[in-house]
């Protein structure tokens, strides 16, 4: 299982945009996939996560770099003979064939039997509930269904890989979860590799083996999703897998296995192991902190605050709260979430006076 | 989006650079050869480059006056028409006036007639023996010849280009705009004056250019009923064809040429500039706001005056077809049809199947040529998009004279045959397809055909699999326009037409020369009647609408 299937090699790629200027939309990427692995290229817009998945499928040509599948160089291989089938965001059926003749397309191209197609399609229809639809035509079914279209139409070539291009952007929330789970049991079923392009964390969160977080064209970190939550890398990480809160700190002084970080002049210790490299003691730092992991309380503590908004959400409470209160920052909000679990159902409402008690295991620190 | 790499991609393809090169070597002998052979002829003297044949134009003042009717006319006509144009597109799109199919129907009218066909109406209604002038009136006139007859009958020849472009812009300027603006307190005038007009007003500029250059350019009307309102057109074939002075024609040809072809660069800059018509996201189909009953009358008297006058231009010529002599002897006959039989059958038939041979073939060039600036990477592509796009700007006398000059020699001798009808036909239509395919193809997502390549198909299978089945309509909208316009075309054709393979159009215009008005009529008429029967049959047999047909037609 730990051979390396794909290998992306120092990959970039430049874009003359419209003005002719050169534009880095990846930036030396290089990467290793596993046979099997479920791998999400996770990134904000404009991050090279698509351009990268479109240079593997063979629709972007790299403007340097390698890419290799099995150890043989695919860069001059063109797109129709690469057998990775992509499931677009748009889905890009074909609106002129019944969904049948969709899914068979690329079967077709392939020389494959009559009887063999019709064996294939309709397995491949039992497996992801598309049954009853073969003979009607895609703008006939609804999104959900069209998205299954998609997904059937690259199942049925039987790939070693297949590619995802944000494939559930167009569902709505409910139809999203539910397509996301559908989708890991069909890959793991299958056994099939997959890469997966997406912006939503808890789509890569959960369904990847392994996420690639991608920012301004490069790799910001990559690891396994509960590696990349509980230990991001840099504040961008930070943030944008765990919406973390930044707090102002300064390095007070390293004991033991602990660093002394100053928050609004209040000692909080952090684990060395939770400090990037090369902070020295009266540094400012910034502190990040998952609003999961501050708890919002009217039991004392040194940090006092007051709630701006509240937003019940079911299964949890979200603060917006402004911290510190006093000094030059006092206008800072910072966002707490609060389990309403055991029937936990105490809010605390706009203007009130509330106390947040930070763990200082739970931080990270970053030099400014 | 073009970088080195992406082109490289294309060598992946040999078929696909075949066929680009392909592509390349007929336009550039079909298009550019011709207008180089015509610019080389009129800046040479025994050998040698000299613009003598120039110099001596813009001194005679019998040419400089050509010039400036040309532009004159070109001008009156492009207000007048893009005004008509106008007034008829609000009037259906906005006005809610009843029958709107009907006005529909009657405002593309025109465009499938010939050419002269409204200019022999004026010679029947206001000519010298003309049923209203000599008849009605009991005037002694030289009838209605010269500037004011081509105003006349220009403006309700083309007065659809305005319609067909503006109806598209009125309809993608968001109701929600306009009644916004009500909403805020400005009246209906107002709403008409700050809103409606400004939006249209990219599509109303690009109107008026477009007619200009069709009127200025226009040879059949002026040669009927120009008199002695000279145009650089006639002129230039006169010239040509009547005084065998070459050098001369062609150089009127190419002062034609020049302002065409700045005019469509220029509309082309404005219509990519101005399309902010659309620029709201969900075209909502909600109510616009009511233009009131008052003006509802008022628009629709105009557009039943416009249409009556269109209905009695048509029904002039079906009546002419039946008098024994016009305005002279009055009794009915169907002489005309026997003598029409007689000198027109042959004629007729060639026409016909001309036109048929180059209607696929111009339709499946123009979806080739789209498919290819709208989804492939390769040098060139920019050059590609604009010479397809430019016989466009091309006026057909320049593609005449350059068709004769280029033609007659080898290793390209090929004058008086039906292959030069042929790809004359072709070349002067494939932009008409080009823009089709290309706006088809705009409204389709590429991923549609990445999928198919990524589910391994090549570019051809792509094309013929996917695309070529989505782009359907469009093929077929340019098909029918090639055959419409290759019906009626004459300004180029009359040039390279041989006693061999003839064109309808032109033995109209001989007829009327000869004053067989009644044998003209007739002619006009079937003529008239192939093209609805071709349209009525594609409808049928594709299930096309007549607005999808026409929508590119502008």
């Amino acid at each position: 299982m730990s051979e390396t299937y794909l290998e992306l090699k120092n990959l970039v790629k430049d874009f003359v945009d419209g003005r002719g200027e050169t534009v880095r939309a990846v930036d030396d990427i290089s990467l290793k996939i596993r046979r099997g692995d479920f791998v999400t290229l996770l990134g904000p817009s404009g991050c090279g996560k698509t351009t990268t998945l479109r240079m593997i499928a063979g629709f972007e040509q790299a403007t340097s770099g390698t890419i290799e599948l099995e150890g043989r160089d695919i860069s001059a291989t063109p797109p129709y003979r690469r057998n990775m089938p992509m499931v677009f965001q748009s889905y890009a059926l074909f609106p002129h064939m019944t969904i049948f003749n969709n899914i068979a397309y690329g079967l077709k191209l392939k020389n494959v039997s009559r009887e063999q197609i019709l064996n294939d399609v309709t397995e491949t229809c039992r497996m992801v509930n598309l049954d009853g639809v073969e003979k009607r035509y895609p703008g006939e079914l609804s999104g959900g269904q069209q998205q299954r279209v998609a997904l059937a139409r690259a199942l049925v070539l039987k790939p070693e890989i297949i590619l995802f291009d944000e494939p559930l952007s167009n569902l709505d929330a409910k139809l999203r979860i539910q397509t996301r789970t559908e989708i890991k049991r069909v890959q793991q079923a299958m056994g099939v590799t997959a890469l997966y392009v997406t912006h939503d964390q808890s789509e890569a969160l959960s369904l990847s083996d392994s996420i690639v977080i991608m920012n301004h064209g490069k790799i910001a970190q990559s690891g396994s999703p509960e590696e990349v939550y509980n230990n991001p890398a840099s504040p961008f990480v930070s943030d944008f897998i765990g919406n973390a809160n930044f707090l102002d700190a300064i390095h007070a002084g390293t004991e033991g296995e602990v660093i002394r970080a100053s928050i609004s002049g209040e000692i909080i210790e952090i684990p060395k192991n939770r400090c990037a490299a090369g902070i020295q003691e009266g540094d400012t730092m910034r502190v990040a902190i998952k609003p999961e992991m501050i708890r919002v309380d009217r039991e004392e503590s040194p940090f006092p605050a007051e709630v701006d908004v509240t937003a019940f959400v079911g299964p949890m409470t979200e603060y917006k709260i402004r911290f510190p209160l006093s000094g030059e920052l006092s206008d800072r909000i910072v966002t707490a979430i609060q389990s309403n679990k055991e029937g936990r159902t105490h809010v605390y409402h706009a203007g009130e006076r509330v106390f947040l008690h930070l763990d200082g295991a739970y931080m990270r620190a970053y030099s400014a | 989006m073009s970088t080195r790499a992406q082109k490289r991609t294309i060598l992946q393809e040999p078929m696909v650079v075949a066929v680009i090169i392909i592509m390349f070597l007929l336009l550039g002998l079909f298009i550019l050869y011709p207008i180089f052979a015509v610019l080389r002829l009129s800046l040479s003297q025994q050998g040698s480059f000299s613009v003598e044949v120039y110099r001596e134009l813009f001194n005679r003042p019998r040419y400089l006056r050509s010039i400036t009717n040309s532009v004159l006319l070109g001008a009156v006509v492009a207000t007048i028409a893009t005004f008509v144009g106008f007034i008829f597109a609000y009037a259906i799109y906005r006005g809610g006036i009843k029958g709107r199919r009907f006005f529909q129907a009657m405002a593309i009218l025109p465009i499938i007639s010939p050419p002269f066909m409204f200019a022999l109406s004026v010679i029947l209604l206001f000519g010298r023996n003309g049923l209203i002038t000599a008849r009605l009136l009991g005037l002694d006139t030289s009838g209605l010849y010269g500037l004011p007859g081509l105003i006349l009958v220009q403006t309700v020849n083309l007065f659809p280009v305005a319609y067909l472009t503006l109806s598209g812009i009125l309809q993608n300027i968001d109701p929600d705009l306009e009644t916004g603006a009500m909403n805020l307190g400005a009246s209906r005038f107002t709403v008409f004056r700050t809103i409606t007009v400004p939006l249209a007003m990219p599509g109303i500029l690009a109107s008026w250019l477009v007619v200009f250059v069709t009127s200025m350019t226009d040879f059949g009307n002026p040669i009927m009923i120009g008199g002695q309102f000279d145009v650089l057109s006639v002129q230039a074939y006169l010239e040509f064809t009547g005084m065998g002075n070459l050098p001369r024609g062609a150089a009127l040809a190419v002062l034609l040429l020049i302002p065409t072809v700045l005019v469509y660069f220029l509309q082309r800059a404005i219509m990519r500039r101005g399309s902010y018509a659309t620029v709201t996201g969900k075209s909502s189909r909600r109510g616009r706001p009511d233009v009131g009953p008052g003006m509802r009358a008022a628009l629709t008297t105009f557009c039943l005056a416009v249409t009556g006058l269109v209905l009695l231009f048509y029904g002039t010529i079906i009546f002419g077809s039946f008098v024994r002599l016009w305005g002279v002897n009055w009794t009915l006959t169907l002489d005309h049809f026997s003598y029409s039989w007689d000198v027109g059958f042959a004629t007729l038939r060639n026409t016909v199947l001309l036109a048929l041979i180059a209607t696929p073939l111009t339709a499946l060039m123009g979806m080739v040529i789209a498919f290819l600036t709208m989804r492939k990477h390769f040098f060139g592509r920019e050059a590609l998009s604009l010479l397809s796009l430019l016989s466009y700007a091309i006026p057909g006398t320049a593609i005449g004279i350059g068709y004769v000059l280029a033609f007659n020699v080898a290793p390209f001798r090929w004058s008086g045959t039906a292959f030069i009808l042929v790809t004359a036909y072709i070349f002067r239509n494939v932009p008409i397809a080009v823009e089709s395919g290309i706006a088809a193809l705009k409204q389709i997502s590429a991923e549609i055909e990445e999928s198919s390549t990524n589910l391994g198909a090549t570019s051809a299978q792509t094309f013929r699999q996917v695309t070529l089945p989505l782009i359907k309509p469009a093929f077929f909208a340019g098909a029918t326009f090639t055959f419409v316009r290759s019906m009626t075309a004459i300004s180029a054709i009359i040039f390279i037409v041989s006693a061999r393979w003839n064109h309808v159009t032109v033995l109209i215009l001989a007829q009327t020369e000869i004053l067989r008005l009644g044998a003209a009529s007739v002619l006009s008429t079937i003529l008239i009647i192939v093209i609805m029967a071709f349209i009525y049959l594609i409808m049928k047999l594709t299930g096309l609408k007549r607005d999808q047909i026409f929508s590119n037609a502008s």
